[in-house]
């Protein structure tokens, strides 16, 4: 099972909520993923509790736990006051920190972001930041007490699998949280290959949200997943190149 | 400071132009085929060369649309503060040499109207005024945003433009997004179109979107009124301002609108005719070659077009507007900026989205995160 802070996960396929076309279909797509951590961003929801919340009247099974992330903000201040908002508003102590000042490409501030990480644990938050696949700022997190570490596969998005695959690898490889890999994974075979790398998680929204058949695209997530998974644990044999040479290179030691 | 004009004193209205007209339809291709689509290439996409691929572009754009945004239409209503305005605009029901009686909501009015708005189901609202600056000044819209801001998860404005403080002043009443439509770039034709009033400098309007994103204001929109001028040569000016200003002010969102000179009391008739047609390959032109914009449909378009653009690449709507002060509750005679054409309900409007497969936001935003 994998732990994060103090909660132990069965499934490692974690699910955003935006972009569905409509919230049944959110809600059913997410439970058919088998998902257990779903984020929901703080603007899309009612904060005060002043109205019944549809978005959040959707994620109510059992299983679900909820991820708050912050996204809008654009500073270390904005970010921390918003978390102290989702955790009054929404009981958790847990926030998916989202700190993209640029609205076109939504990449993440590495430097506000390890600010407002070290203040939300210091207030004593369960903190999950969204990064740029960065080893060293994975560290520097690290170091202030992060839960674990988002880095992004490609743009948040876009689709476009593993195009930071040299650095998940470095940063999976020396990490002593979990690594959640959180962006552009498009298809259920770039979540597989995430797995194989040996990512602890991953978080998928936008191919699940805006496929034809959200919940069938769920499922192939859901089991993608997992055969990644186990394929990291069974060992992936090695890559070796067909032939070997005609005359071998060490012959003459036999000589 | 350096701003836009910048870059604006260096373009040319009739060589833009021209070499939109000049496109052909292998520029088109070419266009449609790029993965990072160039200002050139959004030439040729709105040029008349585009006109047979515009089975085409509304496919793309529905793509790339889907892809950033998601199956969502995100919904907002105009709430008009004050008729009052000192500007003569050929074009405009709120123009000063129209002799009909004015109206600036009082405080207790204001409230009376968002009560109303909230009933019919909305969290975003656009506060509009004409340009009155001895009754709608800084200090007015101060106090309207304090009366509002505690109703509304998003606030946004359509206002006369404002000095760099002024704005800097409203960010902590809860400002988040402006609204400010150059009208036309040519700057001629602007000329006669706003002979008098604050309105007629043009150069200030036209840094106007610099000084919002010195302020550092969330989101701004951009547009043309489409009638004025050759819509083709507008809508260029218009994206060589969003390519400027997104590289300048890389923290501020843009929205675009494309509103058709509508029909008001002793109107002007439209210059330049934009068909449906052609108003749909702008709106696609405008997603291929930017994928963030938020492209927003107000009730000025009709029952029909508003049902299908849904899925084409628009990402916000309004419904159940009125476009006059006091016009939900208050006063429901007053003078009006223009007459609307989709006088369907939020309701039915909402409904509609559904069936399409679209979830209909109310709420994207929150004023916790500013």
């Amino acid at each position: 099972m994998l732990q994060i802070g103090d909660k132990f996960f069965g499934s490692r396929l974690f699910t955003g909520t935006g972009k569905f076309s409509s919230a049944e279909l959110m809600e059913e797509a997410l439970i058919a993923s088998g998902s257990e951590l779903v984020t929901v961003a703080l603007r899309r929801v009612q904060l005060d509790g002043s109205e019944q919340d549809d978005l959040l009247g959707r994620l109510s099974a059992p299983q679900f736990n909820l991820l708050p992330n912050t996204s809008g903000v654009r500073n270390a201040k904005e970010a921390v006051f918003a978390a102290q908002m989702a955790r009054e508003a929404l009981e958790t102590n847990w926030i998916k920190l989202e700190i993209h000042p640029d609205p076109k490409y939504l990449m993440p501030d590495p430097i506000e972001t390890l600010k407002a990480t070290e203040e939300l644990v210091r207030l004593g938050f369960t903190v999950l930041p969204y990064i740029h696949a960065d080893p060293v700022l994975c560290k520097r997190l690290e170091e202030v007490g992060t839960a674990a570490v988002m880095p992004l596969g490609s743009p948040i998005g876009s689709n476009k699998g593993l195009k930071t695959v040299d650095f998940l690898e470095i940063i999976i490889s020396q990490s002593r949280v979990p690594v959640i890999i959180d962006a552009g994974i498009g298809s259920p075979s770039d979540a597989a290959y995430a797995m194989e790398i040996g990512a602890d998680a991953v978080l998928v929204n936008t191919a699940i949200a805006v496929s034809e058949n959200p919940v069938q695209m769920a499922v192939a997530f859901k089991l993608a997943v997992q055969a990644g998974r186990m394929a990291y644990l069974a060992k992936l044999a090695p890559i070796v190149n067909r032939a070997a040479a005609s005359s071998p290179l060490t012959l003459f030691l036999d000589e | 400071m350096s701003s836009f004009k910048e870059v604006y004193d260096k373009m040319d209205w009739e060589e833009s132009k021209a070499s939109i007209y000049s496109k052909t339809s292998k520029d088109v291709e070419r266009a449609i085929a790029a993965n990072h689509r160039t200002l050139e290439d959004f030439k040729a996409l709105i040029s008349p060369a585009a006109a047979p691929y515009l089975e085409q572009l509304a496919w793309v754009s529905q793509q790339l649309t889907l892809q950033r945004f998601g199956k969502v239409i995100q919904l907002y209503i105009p709430l008009y503060l004050s008729n009052e305005c000192n500007n003569i605009c050929t074009y405009c029901g709120f123009s000063y040499d129209n002799k009909v009686k004015r109206k600036t909501l009082s405080g207790i009015e204001i409230m009376q109207e968002v009560q109303h708005l909230k009933q019919m189901g909305y969290d975003h609202v656009l506060l509009v005024t004409g340009e009155a600056n001895h009754t709608v000044h800084v200090d007015y819209l101060k106090k309207a945003l304090e009366l509002i801001r505690p109703h509304f998860a998003h606030v946004s404005m359509e206002v006369q433009p404002l000095d760099l403080l002024d704005y800097k002043e409203l960010v902590p009443y809860g400002l988040h997004t402006v609204l400010v439509y150059q009208e036309t770039y040519q700057r001629e034709a602007y000329q006669i179109h706003h002979p008098k009033g604050k309105k007629s400098n043009f150069v200030y309007r036209l840094e106007t979107p610099d000084r919002l994103g010195q302020a550092g204001i969330h989101k701004m929109g951009l547009g043309v009124l489409i009638g004025l001028e050759d819509w083709r040569t507008d809508s260029f000016f218009t994206a060589v301002h969003l390519d400027y200003l997104e590289k300048k002010y890389w923290q501020s969102k843009y929205s675009l609108s494309f509103p058709r000179l509508r029909p008001f009391s002793g109107g002007l008739e439209p210059k330049v005719e934009m068909s449906d047609r052609e108003l749909v390959q702008l709106i696609c032109a405008y997603r291929l070659w930017n994928q963030e914009a938020e492209l927003s449909i107000s009730t000025r378009e009709s029952e029909v077009f508003r049902n299908n653009i849904i899925k084409l690449g628009i990402t916000s709507m309004s419904a159940g507007s009125k476009t006059n002060p006091g016009g939900y509750t208050v006063e429901q005679e007053s003078l009006e900026q223009f007459e609307i054409s989709d006088e369907r309900s939020p309701k039915v409007i909402a409904e509609i989205i559904s069936a399409q497969g679209y979830e209909p936001v109310w709420k994207d935003w929150d004023q916790h995160l500013m």
